[in-house]
């Protein structure tokens, strides 16, 4: 699926985003290359959503560079988001999907089997119909993922993924981004599972205000973590 | 009452008279509600969209607008038309046309504030998502349109309530002509003056009836809306 204009290595150099005087990220520096899925974790507040919206390219960085595949210009074609609290349109469930298909120029004979195939994909096909405003916060987030999958992204990235699902759909969702990374996508995602970070991140960046603390491998990371920070936020202390 | 038994009398048999009075009005008025909402909507989309300077005065203009004074507006558009202003020879003055140009002139800012709002709501809504997908500007306004029709068909309703109750515009260019320009509210309220109740009573009652209509139509396409789109 990588071709030559891939947006991967996704890199981010000196980051500072500024919200008034306020900098909501801080000089971050970080790299995200092909594999398995990286894990955003850290406090409320820590920036993982302003990271992910940055690399997106949603955000411009106020201080750095953001570049995807070496180019800073890069069109964001092959990147998908699924944001914290995804916004429905006002259209059933499988109009929503239709229409980010249609977003992403997928070719017209496709679009009806390719609904179907993401409905399924995300357990949703037996409410097509439905208003997705009036699906629950679980399926809101499922037609969400769905929606990001339609762009048939090359880098997708998760902002809490499965905050709101129960455990079936939780397991469920894991499997589809471990079967998603296994495709070659690459996942960034974010979340407050310790278990989940550790079940699906390759490797971990741990924020703390507006700052990456930390950016190791998965399983270093839960043994033997480099910072004092990242062992006590594992212990459930309180980060200053 | 007599007045009001010669008034149902006139309503239930289809008197012709009084049914050319509310052909005309309906087809005044709606004529002015399409053309203020082709005006209105995609204006109103674009104060909602776009930046620049002076659009916060653009806006409370508009809102202000909304409550502009339909004897006003018929002053101003008997000025441009009449024979010796800079219309005059259009030859439009106390002619239909020149009652839809009023009414279309009062009804546009009703419609353009109404959808700027209604646009711009579901734009703050929107715009991540729809930015993330790669929507375009075009598709954009199509799509915060399409979406928001059912508050935008209430902007039109209330638009029509309003052109479909005033007087003031419609007899300054109308003229109150009989069997040409009178209308529902210019007959009433030349009826009233002249004591004829009855057909003042009757076109009276029929107003009454389509402006409730309106209303039962808008709220009625509220809740299909909320049952399409929830
Ligand atoms: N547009 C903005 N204007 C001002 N402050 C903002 C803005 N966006 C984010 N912030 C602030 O930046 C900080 C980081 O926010 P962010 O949403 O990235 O945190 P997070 O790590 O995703 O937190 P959570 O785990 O609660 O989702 C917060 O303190 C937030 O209040
Ligand atoms: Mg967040």
């Amino acid at each position: 699926m990588r071709g030559p204009m891939s947006d991967l290595p996704l890199s981010l150099v000196d980051v500072t985003i500024l919200a008034g005087e306020v900098a909501i990220l801080n000089e971050v520096s970080v790299t995200f290359t092909g594999g398995a899925p990286t894990v955003l974790i850290g406090p409320n507040g820590a920036g993982k959503t302003t990271l992910l919206r940055a690399a997106m390219g949603l955000v411009p960085a106020t201080r750095g560079r953001i570049a995807w595949g070496g180019r800073d210009d890069a069109p964001p074609d092959k990147r998908a988001i699924m944001f914290q609290r995804p916004v429905m349109l006002r259209r059933s469930v499988a109009d929503n999907i239709l229409y980010a298909l249609r977003a992403a120029n997928a070719p017209g004979e496709t679009l009806q089997d390719r609904t179907q195939d993401l409905l399924t994909l995300v357990g949703l096909q037996h409410l097509a119909r439905r208003p997705a405003r009036r699906l629950s916060g679980g399926e809101q987030q499922r037609l969400a993922l769905a929606r990001a999958l339609a762009r048939a992204p090359t880098v997708l990235f998760l902002d809490e993924p499965t905050a709101s699902l129960d455990p079936y759909a939780t397991k469920t969702i894991e499997d589809l981004v471990r079967a998603i990374a296994k495709l070659g996508v690459k996942v960034v995602m974010s979340t407050h599972d310790l278990g989940q970070a550790r079940r699906i991140g390759g490797d971990i960046v741990l924020m703390h205000r507006g700052r990456v603390v930390e950016h190791t491998p998965g399983a270093q990371f839960f043994d033997e973590p480099r910072t004092q920070e990242a062992r006590k936020f594992m212990a459930g202390e309180l980060l200053v | 009452m007599p007045a009001a038994t010669s008034a149902l009398h006139l309503v239930l048999t289809g008197d012709p008279a009084l049914y050319t009075i509310v052909r005309l009005s309906l087809l005044v008025s709606l004529s002015a509600v399409l053309l203020a909402a082709g005006i209105g909507v995609p204006l109103g989309a674009l104060l909602a969209l776009t930046r620049f300077r002076g659009r916060t005065g653009a806006i409370v203009l508009l809102n202000a607008l909304m409550g502009l004074p339909p004897v006003v507006v018929g002053l101003v558009v008997f000025m441009f038309l009449s024979r010796s202003g800079p219309l005059g020879s259009w030859g439009l003055l106390f002619t239909p046309p020149a009652m839809v140009i009023a009414q279309t002139i009062l009804v546009t800012p009703i419609i353009a504030a109404l959808s700027r709002q209604t646009i711009e709501d579901l734009w703050v809504e929107y715009r991540d998502e729809l930015t993330a997908m790669s929507i375009g500007p075009v598709r954009r306004v199509t799509t915060l349109i399409w979406d928001a029709r059912i508050s935008l068909l209430t902007a039109l309703l209330a638009g029509f309530g309003r052109a479909a109750a005033e007087v003031g515009a419609i007899m300054i260019v109308g003229g109150n002509i009989e069997g040409f320009t009178r209308t529902m509210t210019t007959a009433i309220a030349l009826e009233t003056s002249k004591g004829d109740l009855p057909l003042a009573i009757g076109l009276g009652v029929v107003l009454m009836i389509i402006v409730l209509l309106i209303n039962a139509l808008a709220w009625g396409a509220r809740r299909a809306g909320e049952r399409i789109a929830g």
